[in-house]
């Protein structure tokens, strides 16, 4: 019974703030371009699970988003354990599996998308999707299908070591989460870790919830800010036009992902793209 | 850095958002760990309040059936709420007086640990929140009524398979959002680090116990030990006390359920595990080649779960424990033969220990001492075993109980009709 370090641990060097990654760029281009248009200088992020309600609605509601001005999409692969997840999208998770869907379906159709829209795409899913894949294998796979990116809420700085090297070596970001429970010293080892952006996670407690917006989360997103140089995007929660509103100026990327698929359910794809002009206004 | 791993298995593969929790835990048990005051606290509560230390029984009769081989039984079916789960409860009880928090929430399948969560929790007065698979709150009625007996609130989880594994990630999503006052009492030795280390030091009160009593009563170290293994913690609590013994054969027994070839098993370490990541942990899991984790299947709620203790993975990829699988028809032989010899009604649960004990004691050698851990007593299986042994009486009776209800539910529908004037 005796502890061990982690046998993974050896190879995770902390890569240094070098220089900006492909994803951190596209994030900047976007933020001018936004602001040259006139339009408040913060970036929409929509995530969806793959699979449902089905791989198609899942293109008409990308179709949807990109009109409407989503700049970034994460797609989320299903996994039968999303602890990190709350009710509306661990349902739909496990209704993707109960329709049988295949982790091979999923990067297919990442590999579609990107070749159809111009925006940066993320792959959200848990690590036993990596670690049954093959991480190597299904980084290298993410890299070449042309995903931006990747966020495994279980697999936490300790853990992530050699998955980290090999997306730096590969050239696809591991996308770090911050929250308002990690203590200074972590969120600064954090900070120096992250690529591309960091996730910044708005509230205790699982997706889908209520958040308040008031002035403890400009207090958290300072504290982000004053860790990392990579741009900051804020979800769990963000739901309406103000809520955004609210985020201008202090987050880069407001991430939408339960309301969004609440308005998918009870209106279907064209409710999901005016829910997103809207939120825009 | 990275902390508790057992080998290759392990480690803590939790949201960032339960980092900062994770850590105060791993110091408030290594300091309770460090501090022998709290440990006999631990000892004083579960000798006046859960009746240890259990006995271990010489099964006679047993023993002469098979050729003066001599069978050991560690009674923790003695403990209160009749299981060794009280153990752990107790234990980390104890813990979350000690953190200051008011509230405890915990997963459970069988209902065994929710049963005794709630009991420690009337007991230490603490609110207490129990999750359970949808499937399991309809299969496990009696103890789903104790539950809201002893105090507790029971919500049953409809995401997912709608068991055990459910309830242990609805738990995870109540405890991300309520860590401040609130304890996740985890009830076996699985999960994130320390989980596993810190119920497996609880519940290594059987194995302190059974080899002190072993020696005394026999004379002599066990040469075989059988324990039953859903989680883990029943098994690791007995055998940690015999690991530096290399004479000693530790013998872990999943449930086989239909056999291994039907694929409707929980055989992890015995069957067809495959190394992964969920659940906050790494260990061998019954998975899908995409890494979905399967369904599984036992008599024993108890021993139906997709993962298995990292420390056991570990001690298995040694080749210090051994591990086996019975099927639901060999526990249920089992069942009974122990009940016959002995006047000892085991839990399904137990009864896996019992069935590869009884089939591998006709090979072992005539000196053989083999202690049998009895992790629970069986009267909560009265429902399942009635079903197995297809009880005409047992039939009878429920049937009549159910007719009894409806002709109530009927009356009062119509009394009440009569009152509001229809
Ligand atoms: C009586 C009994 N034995 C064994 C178990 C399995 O748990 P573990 O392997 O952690 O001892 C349970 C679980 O509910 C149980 O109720």
């Amino acid at each position: 019974m005796t502890l061990s370090a982690n046998p993974n641990q050896a190879a995770a060097p902390l890569p240094g703030p070098g220089e900006a990654s492909a994803l951190e760029k596209r994030v900047r281009n976007a933020l001018t371009q936004r602001h040259h248009a006139g339009s408040a200088p913060i970036l929409l992020m929509a995530h969806l699970v793959l699979g449902y309600p089905s791989l198609d609605e899942n293109r008409r509601v990308i179709d949807a988003m990109v009109a409407n001005g989503v700049d970034l999409i994460e797609l989320q692969i299903p996994f039968s354990e999303p602890i990190a997840d709350g009710p509306v999208i661990a349902m739909a998770n496990q209704a993707a599996l109960d329709r049988g869907f295949r982790v091979a379906e999923g990067l297919g159709f990442l590999g579609e998308v990107v070749r159809q829209h111009p925006i940066p795409f993320l792959l959200m899913t848990y690590f036993n999707i990596l670690h049954a894949h093959g991480v190597e294998a299904f980084i290298r796979e993410t890299k070449v299908l042309g995903g931006d990116g990747l966020i495994v809420p279980d697999l936490p700085l300790e853990e992530a070591g050699p998955a980290r090297t090999l997306c730096q070596d590969v050239g696809v970001d591991w996308i770090q989460l911050m929250t308002p429970t990690t203590p200074e010293a972590r969120l600064a080892a954090i900070g120096a870790a992250a690529r591309g952006f960091c996730y910044c996670v708005a509230r205790k407690g699982v997706t889908g919830r209520q958040t308040e917006f008031d002035n403890t989360i400009d207090g958290f997103l300072d504290r982000c800010r004053s860790v990392t140089g990579v741009p900051l995007a804020l979800g769990f929660g963000v739901k309406s036009a103000k809520d955004v509103q609210n985020l201008v100026g202090k987050a880069d990327i407001a991430v939408v992902g339960t309301a969004a698929m609440e308005v998918h359910r009870t209106g279907g794809v064209f409710a999901v793209g005016r829910f997103f002009a809207d939120l825009r206004t | 850095m990275s902390q508790g791993y057992h080998g290759a298995f392990g480690g803590a593969f939790i949201p960032e958002i339960l980092h900062e929790t994770f850590r105060r835990l791993t110091v408030a048990y290594e300091t309770a760990r460090a501090d022998p005051a709290f440990w006999a606290s631990y000892l004083q509560l579960m000798e006046n309040y859960s009746g240890r230390p259990t006995p271990l029984t010489l099964a006679d009769n047993l023993s002469r059936e098979f050729g003066g081989r001599r069978v050991y039984i560690k009674r923790e079916d003695l403990n209160q709420t009749g299981a060794h789960k009280a153990n752990n409860v107790m234990g980390q009880g104890l813990l979350v007086k000690r953190m200051g928090k008011r509230r405890v929430i915990a997963e459970t399948g069988a209902g065994q640990h929710g049963v005794a969560t709630a009991t420690m929790a009337a007991r230490m007065g603490l609110e207490c929140v129990i999750y359970m698979g949808a499937e399991d709150v309809e299969r496990q009625r009696p103890n789903v009524f104790w539950m809201e007996q002893l105090g507790a609130r029971v919500v049953p989880v409809t995401s997912g398979s709608r068991t055990l594994k459910d309830a242990i990630n609805e738990a995870l999503r109540d405890w991300v959002g309520s860590m401040d006052d609130t304890h996740y009492l985890l009830g076996t030795a699985c999960g994130a680090h320390p989980f596993p280390e810190m119920v497996a030091w609880f519940q290594s009160i059987i194995g302190e116990e059974a080899r002190r009593q072993i020696l005394t009563q026999a004379g002599t170290l066990p040469t075989h030990v059988y324990a039953c293994v859903g989680g883990g913690s029943n098994a690791l609590g007995i055998f940690q006390a015999f690991l530096n013994d290399p004479d000693v054969a530790l013998v872990g027994v999943e449930a086989g359920g239909e056999g291994l070839a039907s694929g409707r098993h929980a055989a992890r370490l015995a069957g067809d595990g495959v190394v992964g990541v969920a659940h906050g942990y790494k260990t061998f899991f019954l998975q899908n080649a995409d890494g979905q984790m399967r369904d599984t299947h036992s008599v024993a709620a108890g021993l139906d779960y997709v993962g298995v203790s990292p420390i056991l993975a570990h001690l298995h990829a040694q080749g210090r424990v051994r591990f086996a699988a019975a099927t639901d028809s060999e526990v249920v032989s089992a069942l009974k033969h122990l009940m016959r010899a002995e006047g000892i009604i085991p839990a399904l649960e137990s009864s896996h220990a019992v069935a590869q004990a009884l089939k591998e004691l006709p090979e072992l050698p005539a000196d053989a001492v083999v202690i049998i851990n009895l992790s629970g007593r069986g009267d909560k299986d009265i429902f399942t075993v009635a079903d197995a042994l297809d009880d005409p009486g047992w039939r009878h009776f429920i049937r009549s109980k159910a007719e009894n209800y409806a002709r109530r539910d009927e009356h009062n529908q119509i009394f009440q009709g009569k009152e509001s004037g229809q």
